[in-house]
């Protein structure tokens, strides 16, 4: 990597000062175990990197009647310790999978939400888009988008927790671009498809940052999340899911139900959600929401097995969060 | 007169016992030094720039920004302007510096610009290959038992058809294994440090005894102003044999500079340019009567070098089970990669999973048990003396795996939900004979042992086999041989590749100990006024056979040598008349998975493996050897692979993070069985560093057919393969 500013502000006004407008320039470090890879490859090359480590008010976890509060350098592991993940089991789930105790060691809440993608075009130096989608459209697309890959982005959300938050509803706290600014967002919108190699994948200013997660209360919702994984590795899913659920008297009234690694932006499966909705969770209406979630995919020429993958994910997910048998390798 | 032989397993103390690696713990400890930790007084560190493009003309290469940065103190070109690239991440420049920042900021700095030239990277596909003017023709052989009558040119055809007429059961199909990387955990690279005229290089290597040479003579040196040492290394896989253009440069640069230089390649460069193992397609017909037994096999295999590399050998196209009639014909595929280098068991792999799949197609059609097909078609095992050994070590595996009683016929299980499971098996065989090997041997008078043999340890127990061998020559405990290995200051011993080492340092070993044991015994004779042959030397000390009292303790033995130590050096003498080692051996690696018809997902249940290897030195490093081969199948099979993009050419997968590797939790239970019957003990010693590699490729896809009923035709069974398999299968039925 070259050589680069190191700054460790105490407070989230100094995160803001030390923070530059431009792009490129800074860039935060939580856990950092993707920004150092991309630092050491020259994918990024900021010349300031602040480091959010010693800001204490980012590593707590709150809970009051409504929501819970969580920071963003909040480890991975330590989320998925704390008790209250009784009430969120797509979160607990969702971070037991992240194989590599390092990582989840290592890795926070924050810095897993806002991890670059994995395509390999843009970590070979192509680019975000893959020279405007062109790299991913005629070469090796087998880990790409079967979703919402219409436009010049064709990559897929890496992160493995935002399946599970935004199935849950949770709403994300940006801080900046000066101090005091503050802007709470639903997750899914936080995440948005670039449009040009001036765009990132989130909607955060380079002068902003994620200091919260805020999680409602469950009201009686059950949640699962669902990876389907090549192994027991650290290496990402080929297709994951999240589903919660409110069921009343057997019958599901509400549904939120998402995927990961299968779009430039997690995925949210109104098709999937509509075939759940007004029914009973048995083997059958999973299976046909699976179904329905991917009536409306778009696999590239060599990511069609994803479709199938996608099918199983939101299946398998419907029934871990109604406590029925998965089904699949034990 | 010596004579050169092993005692018997009874009369063995340490030989062939488990014991614990004698450099064990410094290697768990991280106190062991490998070349990448050696880390002189103010050495530089020096990184290389790969070529982002697969394929493509130097235009133009700037180095004078890269020499600006501060702390950059020298820059090399390792291409010229006009050079063609034919991988990406062939080198183009080396930056040096004072520090890895530094270095970094001069890679960014160098400024090259590129002609691009047309890409090939796709092995898989002959078709293409063909269209893009990238095949050649590689070797082929027809083997007949019928002989022509007059000079009928068809002949060969007719005669092939007539057999796949004659057969009962044909089986045509395309089969394949990817290309993998050696992933040595370790890079290649070294440290140099050029002092007064002479240097020492501390270099990752196989070969101590073998690279002075080539580090000297660029220098303008001879190779006794040269010492490479290399006391471990993290992976070679037969990838480090030699001195690398890289390694050269350092060296240069060390001498250029006046301070150490370490140049190991990174990760990315280090899956680029490091080595890979060839893939191998092959599309086959193979016909064999009503019981399974293989009468005809004819064969087009194509396979990819990388760029001036040797692609598979046809010589294991069919792999040990031969049948009287074959043919197979080979096709180079010419692609955008960096050449292949030597990988465990070079070709063996491939031939084997190429082959002894369709075999296992051919118990599947006749709806036939895999294992009665295997053993009727030993018969077909070209070395007939070790069709028997095929036998028994079959009989043993399949009772450690349970065959009889979990076996069901191809795609016709008991299902659980979508999961499936499968039983899948293969035969393999390897030389292993002991390489040249020298070894000196020093008896101190106080009773100290010392032993120096230019040998390496790979990591799997050079130095424990060593210690064991003298330590049972000299009836002392293994703690008390110090070893010494690992330069090229020591006598010579052969570069440690084909599995060659354990037989080359036990013959060199077994010969100096046995030589220097009789110059002591003579001492002690004249000392005790026994005969010399009379004595042994067993529990520390040097006694008469039939009188244990009438003995000398090794120190005091020892202490009769006088003012000066004792040294003896010999060579081995591996070949056809040893009775200390030999070669060949074999082995039968049965497997059990589970698959997720719905995700195409494997799990690994459990992997038997039962290898010959002739005498067992240390039977704990032995077991510990066969299971990191095992891990290492499992890995080719199930997970890891080269992937290039067909447009770009580019390595997509070269970094770690990337490229799937099978963690504890993917390899299932293993099972390992050494059969070691006096028969094969008493062939003397034989490698066994790569011939359970061979094996798992076959033996799992097998295992996969025989849970999905459908044959998923290309190494590593992939969630997407065995998906697109299915698929397939579905879309035909």
């Amino acid at each position: 990597m070259k050589a680069f500013e190191y700054a460790s502000p105490r407070t989230e006004r100094e995160v803001l000062e030390l923070l530059a407008a431009d792009r490129g320039h800074t860039e935060v470090l939580a856990g950092g175990t993707d920004l150092i890879g991309l630092m050491k490859k020259m994918i990024v090359k900021p010349d300031r990197v602040v480091s959010l480590n010693r800001v204490e008010s980012l590593k707590t976890i709150d809970a009051n009647s409504t929501a819970v509060h969580v920071g963003a350098m909040v480890t991975l592991e330590d989320l998925a310790d704390n008790p209250i993940c009784e009430f969120y089991p797509a979160i607990r789930q969702a971070i037991g999978e992240m194989a590599s105790q390092q990582l989840r060691a290592q890795g926070t809440v924050g810095g897993e939400l806002c991890q670059r993608p994995r395509c390999w075009f843009f970590r070979d130096k192509r680019g975000l888009l893959a020279e405007r989608g062109r790299a991913v459209e005629e070469g090796d697309n087998r880990f790409h988008a079967i979703f919402g890959n219409s436009g010049l982005a064709k990559f897929a959300s890496p992160s493995r927790l935002a399946p599970a938050l935004i199935a849950l509803d949770a709403r994300v706290r940006i801080l900046g671009p000066n101090p005091g600014d503050e802007t709470l967002m639903p997750l899914e919108v936080f995440y948005r498809t670039p449009k040009s190699e001036r765009e990132r994948e989130h909607s955060l200013e380079p002068n902003q940052f994620v200091s919260q997660v805020i999680l409602p209360h469950p009201e009686g919702r059950v949640s699962a999340s669902y990876e389907v994984r090549h192994g027991m590795g650290p290496e990402y899913p080929l297709v994951a899911a999240a589903a919660s659920v409110l069921v009343t008297g057997g019958i599901v009234r509400e549904a939120r139900i998402v995927l990961g690694q299968v779009a430039p932006t997690p995925w949210i499966s109104r098709e999937a959600i509509d075939a759940i909705v007004g029914l009973p969770i048995n083997y059958e209406t999973a299976e046909a929401a699976g179904r329905a979630a991917v009536s409306v995919a778009s696999p590239l020429s060599h990511n069609e097995y994803k479709v199938q993958l996608a099918k199983v994910a939101v299946k398998r997910a419907l029934l871990k969060a109604a406590g029925l048998e998965t089904g699949g390798l034990s | 007169m010596v004579e050169y032989v092993w005692p018997s397993k009874e009369d063995s103390s340490v030989l062939g016992k488990s014991i614990d690696k004698i450099d064990g713990v410094p290697k768990c400890t991280g106190t062991a030094k490998y070349s990448y930790d050696i880390n002189p007084d103010k050495v530089a560190i020096a990184r290389a720039l790969g070529c982002p493009h697969a394929h493509a003309k130097l235009k133009s290469l700037d180095l004078s920004k890269a020499e600006k940065v501060p702390g950059v103190v020298a820059v090399s070109a390792m291409k010229k302007v006009g050079d063609e690239i034919q991988w990406q991440g062939d080198l183009i420049a080396v930056v040096v510096g004072d520090t890895e920042g530094a270095v970094a900021e001069g890679l960014d700095a160098v400024l090259a610009e590129y002609e691009q030239l047309d890409v090939f990277v796709e092995d898989a596909n002959l078709e293409a290959a063909e269209a893009a003017g990238r095949t050649a023709k590689a070797g082929g052989k027809v083997q007949l038992e019928k002989e022509p009558e007059g000079d009928d040119p068809d002949f060969e055809e007719k005669e092939l058809a007539r057999l796949f007429k004659e057969s009962a059961a044909v089986v045509e199909g395309r089969y394949g294994i990817a290309a993998i990387t050696h992933m040595c955990l370790e890079p290649h690279g070294s440290t140099c440090e050029w002092k007064d005229g002479k240097l020492t290089a501390h270099l990752s290597t196989q070969n101590v005894s073998g690279t002075a040479g080539q580090f000297a003579a660029p220098l303008k040196v001879t190779a006794d102003d040269v010492t490479v040492h290399c006391d471990y290394i993290g992976g070679g896989f037969g990838s480090k044999f030699a001195v690398d253009r890289w390694d050269s440069l350092a060296a240069q640069l060390s001498k250029d500079l006046g301070r150490p230089v370490r140049l190991m390649l990174d990760r990315d460069l280090e899956l680029k340019n490091g080595g890979a193992r060839p893939s191998g397609y092959a599309e086959s017909k193979v016909g064999a009567d009503k019981d399974g037994v293989i009468k005809v096999w004819d064969t087009h295999f194509w396979s990819a070098g990388g760029f001036g590399g040797a692609p598979v050998n046809q010589s294991v196209i069919p792999y040990v089970i031969v049948p009287p009639n074959y043919r197979r014909r080979g096709t180079n595929v010419k692609i955008n990669t960096a050449p292949v280098r030597a990988w465990r068991a070079p070709n063996h792999p491939q031939g084997c999973a190429m082959t002894q799949t369709a075999i296992d197609d051919i118990a599947a059609k006749l709806g036939l048990d895999s294992y009665d097909v295997f053993e009727r078609n030993l018969v077909n095992v070209e070395d007939k003396d070790r069709r028997g050994v095929y036998a028994e070590e079959m009989k043993i595996a399949a009772k450690l795996i349970d065959w009889k009683a979990k076996w069901h016929p191809h795609g016709k299980g008991d299902k659980k939900g979508s999961v499936v499971s499968g039983l899948g098996m293969a035969l393999h065989t390897w030389g292993g004979g002991g390489h040249p090997s020298t070894c000196m041997v020093k008896i101190h008078p106080d009773g100290g042992v010392e032993t120096f043999i230019g040998s390496q340890d790979l990591g799997t127990g050079t130095r424990t086999v060593i210690a064991i061998v003298l330590a049972e020559t000299f009836g002392l405990p293994v703690e008390a041989i110090k070893v010494n290995i690992g330069s090229s200051k020591y006598p010579a011993s052969g570069p440690s590749g084909g599995s060659t080492t354990v037989g080359g340092v036990s013959e060199s070993s077994r010969h100096a100990g046995l030589d220097a044991l009789v110059q002591l015994n003579e001492k002690v004779a004249s000392k005790l006024g026994v005969p010399a042959e009379s004595l042994v030397a067993k529990g520390g000390r040097i006694h008469a056979k039939d009188d244990a009292e009438k003995g000398l303790s090794w120190k005091e033995a020892c202490s009769l040598l006088g003012m000066s130590p004792l040294e003896v050096t010999s060579k081995g003498a591996p070949g056809r008349n040893s009775k200390l080692s030999s070669s060949g051996v074999g082995g039968v690696q049965m497997a059990e998975v589970e698959v997720d018809r719905e995700t195409g997902q494997v799990k690994m249940k459990k992997f038997v493996t039962v290898q010959d290897m002739g005498l067992v030195v240390n039977h704990k490093t032995a077991v510990s050897q066969i299971y990191g081969a095992m891990v290492m199948g499992v890995a080719y099979a199930l997970f890891e692979e080269r992937l290039m993009d067909p447009r770009t050419g580019a390595f997509l997968n070269s970094e770690i993070a990337d490229y799937r590797l099978p963690r504890l939790g993917d390899i299932g239970e293993f099972v390992v069985e050494i059969y070691e019957p006096e028969s094969e003990r008493a062939r003397g010693v034989i490698g066994l560093g790569e011939p359970p590699v061979i094996g798992p490729g076959a033996a799992i896809s097998n295992a996969v057919a025989n849970a999905l009923g459908v044959r998923v035709p290309v190494l590593p069974l992939t969630p997407k393969r065995v998906l697109d398999s299915l698929q397939l299968a579905a879309r035909n039925a």
